[in-house]
């Protein structure tokens, strides 16, 4: 009788840990991928009690100190000595060679930095940034939460002090918040330390077997070459899809929004704007071409199993005649298919259109309890004007450092699709055609909305008018939720 | 017949001496149990009392909580996903539990009898070595040998039945089973090593007896291992459906719910709302009606077993 007694407070005890605590499994290794967010937390009890913690300890300071504006007298890092408490990102070098290049020119400055997943640092980042010793530079994985909170230092009077208000426009808006949380424009939260483009890479032997001399000028003759392709035997377009990787046709279909229709509506769905819809004429004709090339086999038939790794190796291999990605891939397909590898531009409809890419920065930014934000907002200054900063961002790892206009930039290998790339950004620049990414609307639109509903596209049981409608009604349920 | 040996009752002083001796005793006992206890209160009790508590507020996980009392639980009846998830929970009892518990007694069962000694120990060995290996490395495994170019597919081409291949963890119709034979992988071997120690403790009288009878293997498992058994079964099946329903590891590195919420349970819904969504009160929300559903489920369960044991 006592046994009964025990054990059924026991198994509900039991069986709740096991619930509570079933996120403990050990993480997955995330893809190496920018835009892509999936999301992995070690230990998730320890973080909840930790979080009810830190609430207690900082909501009162974080009223107190929300957007604390800097004096903008010309912020450095002064002469003696600085330690930069910094978060960086696992996987992605380029700030650690910033960080080692920018000491060898300010000796007084040293770091101590820590590095986590990209999907660790969603769940970490909140807690970091309002715990009592706060990094002064960190890596942001999504930001309008952390600004509304109070926890980002208001950049708005750096960026007049260092006259980055004055650099081309799009580069700074994507990490502007407004008074209703809306991105896009109002105060500055962020920077970004390289921007990022994506666009159709295509393998350029095989290009030329089915008769490419030059990147097509509108969507029919991209088109028209991908039934080329098809009839060749090859595989048109290489792309990932797998739920974990997160559902890359998230990618063709956002450029085929963007070829049938203006860029502003997209940011501001992506941005939150009131009343934003993605179920838009434009965007429907879009996702009807998209439902059309899977329906034509130019997609692997296994894509919903393919992880962004294996696409890219299986694209370097020479499966693929072309993948949509982003320059962050440029070192591994110039290693994989040295020479090999061109870049194109989504093309417009119609021919002479507007040319639109997904564009992002390498956002971070400072907490608004940070000991050194002078100095980390001078190193933002540095990353974008100084020659070797920009030359670590270029050739090293194929990304466009942004800054002023008329910054030199810095010379490549010939072959390299990095020159691609870079010359790709300000023909897209110049017709104001830079997007964020259509899954960073909302934190789980991509995980909850995009990759289901493109998946079940793929798989014959979601049409175009659908995917819209689905995913529509998602982005409403979540920012209902907020 | 056998003969009671007990004392009479004992003279009343003696009595008292032994209660005194028992409670200090038991009080040595509590001071044992006393730092597990603890840890258990600190990881255990105190994270179900507070998700309780989150249940009823809407909170980030960082900015203020609010009171919202049952609204959390309103939003999660209104999930599109939630009738599927919990189907697919159901679902996976099957290959969670069903096949490991059947397969694991008749695995038992033909190592008692087949494999005694050293080579009955290395089979069980090998058989539980899944249970212990790291689930994200297994589900990395998995995903190679179920991808369109993998061993099942190429084993499948080589004996003729190259039509139906295919990438199985992207399959709408097959996803979720691919993840049950997983689970069939990862549980078997728990299921089979405790059997195995249970069947070991059956008196062999009666597998002799049953022998001399001229019964066969088949029938021996039917009459005396099963019905011996279902104490220790009852365990298994009690663990295993527990395991399903909450299920979240292999769904989440097989499969991450794909393709198109295919293999969505509610243990992967709630580490995406209150991870990826940041919303912890309808995420503990969710936990809590989970919670409640195994309860449910595994009462009848546990009632069963105790009723046949105490007949």
């Amino acid at each position: 009788m006592d046994k009964k007694r025990v054990f059924w407070p026991m198994l509900a005890i039991v069986v709740a840990l096991s619930l509570i605590l079933s996120a403990c499994a050990p993480a997955a290794t995330p893809t190496p991928e920018k835009v892509i967010v999936t999301s992995v937390v070690e230990k998730q009890a320890t973080v909840v009690v930790q979080a009810t913690v830190v609430v207690k300890e900082t909501v009162a300071p974080i009223v107190v100190t929300a957007t604390p504006e800097p004096k903008p007298a010309g912020p450095n890092c002064g002469t003696d000595p600085v330690v930069l408490k910094a978060t960086f990102e696992t996987g992605f070098p380029v700030p650690q060679q910033l960080a080692d290049e920018f000491t060898k020119q300010y000796p007084n400055v040293t770091w101590d930095i820590s590095q986590d997943q990209f999907a660790n640092l969603i769940a970490s980042t909140p807690l970091v940034l309002a715990s009592d010793n706060p990094p002064d530079l960190l890596r942001l994985p999504t930001m309008v939460s952390f600004a509304k909170d109070g926890l980002l230092m208001n950049l708005d009077g750096y960026a007049k002090a260092f006259g980055w208000d004055k650099w081309p426009v799009p580069q700074l808006n994507q990490n502007r918040i407004d008074a209703n949380g809306v991105r896009g424009s109002g105060t500055l939260y962020a920077m970004g330390l390289n921007y990022s483009l994506t666009g159709v890479f295509y393998n350029k032997k095989l290009a030329q077997q089915i008769g490419m001399t030059e990147p097509p000028k509108t969507v029919a003759e991209f088109e028209d070459l991908l039934a080329k392709a098809k009839a060749a035997g090859l595989q048109p377009i290489m792309e990932w899809g797998s739920a974990k990787s997160g559902m890359g046709l998230a990618f063709p279909l956002q450029q085929l929004m963007a070829a049938y229709g203006p860029v502003g509506p997209i940011n501001d769905w992506i941005f939150q704007k009131p009343g934003a819809t993605i179920d838009t004429p434009t965007n429907l004709i879009a996702a009807q071409h998209l439902e059309q090339w899977i329906k034509n086999g130019y997609f692997p038939s296994d894509i919903n199993a393919i992880e962004y790794t294996d696409a890219a190796a299986r694209f370097g291999k020479g499966e693929g005649v072309f993948t949509f990605n982003g320059d962050w891939q440029n070192a591994p397909y110039d290693k994989d298919l040295p020479g090999n590898v061109g870049f194109f531009l989504m093309p417009p409809a119609e021919a002479g259109g507007k040319l639109a890419a997904m564009s992002a920065p390498l956002t971070f930014g400072i907490a608004a309890k940070a000991k050194h934000a002078d100095c980390a907002a001078f190193f933002f200054n540095w990353v974008a004007t100084n020659d070797m900063a920009r030359q670590i961002n270029v050739t090293g790892f194929g990304s466009n450092p942004g800054g002023p206009a008329d910054a030199t930039m810095p010379a490549l290998a010939a072959g390299s699709v990095t020159n691609e790339t870079l010359a790709a950004g300000p023909v897209m620049g110049a017709d104001g055609g830079a997007m964020d990414f259509i899954a960073n609307a909302t934190s789980s639109i991509f995980a909850q909305g995009w990759t289901p509903e493109l998946q079940k596209m793929v798989g014959g049981k979601q049409d175009a008018a659908g995917l819209l409608k689905a995913v529509q009604a998602e982005y409403e349920r979540e920012l209902a939720q907020q | 017949m056998t003969v009671d040996n007990r004392p009479a009752a004992l003279p009343v002083s003696r009595r008292t001496h032994i209660n005194k001796r028992a409670r200090r005793e038991a009080f040595v006992g509590w001071l044992f149990v006393l730092p597990a206890l603890l840890m258990y209160a600190v990881f255990v009790l105190v994270p179900l009392l507070l998700s309780i508590l989150y249940s009823f507020n809407r909170w980030n996980g960082v900015g203020p909580m609010t009171w919202v009392g049952l609204n959390n639980y309103v939003t999660v009846f209104q999930f599109p996903n939630l009738i599927g998830s919990i189907f697919n929970a159901f679902w996976l009892i099957v290959w969670f539990s069903f096949i490991p518990v059947g397969l694991g007694l008749v695995t038992a069962s033909v190592i008692n009898r087949v494999a005694t000694g050293r080579f009955g120990e290395i089979a069980r060995t090998v058989v539980f070595l899944p249970y212990i290996i790291a689930l994200v490395a297994a589900g990395i495994i998995w995903g190679w040998l179920f991808s369109l170019s993998g061993l099942v597919n190429q084993i499948l081409e080589a004996i003729g039945l190259g039509a139906i291949t295919r990438a199985w963890l992207g399959d709408f119709d097959w996803a979720l089973s691919a993840v049950g034979i997983i689970g069939i992988w990862v549980l078997l071997g728990f299921c089979t090593v405790l059997l195995s120690t249970a069947m070991s403790k059956v008196d062999p009288a009666l597998y002799e007896s049953a022998r001399i009878d001229g019964a066969s293997w088949f029938a021996e498992f039917v009459a005396i291992t099963v019905p011996l058994l279902k104490q220790e079964i009852g365990v298994c099946l009690t663990v295993t459906v527990i395991f399903a329903l909450a299920t979240f590891d292999i769904v989440y590195v097989a499969t991450a719910g794909g393709p198109g919420n295919a293999t969505m349970v509610p243990g992967l819904q709630i580490y995406i709302l209150a991870f990826t969504q940041r919303n912890i009160g309808v995420a503990s929300a969710l936990a809590v009606m989970l919670m409640i559903l195994v309860v449910v489920i595994i009462l009848p369960i546990q009632r069963l077993n105790r009723e046949e044991s105490a007949q």
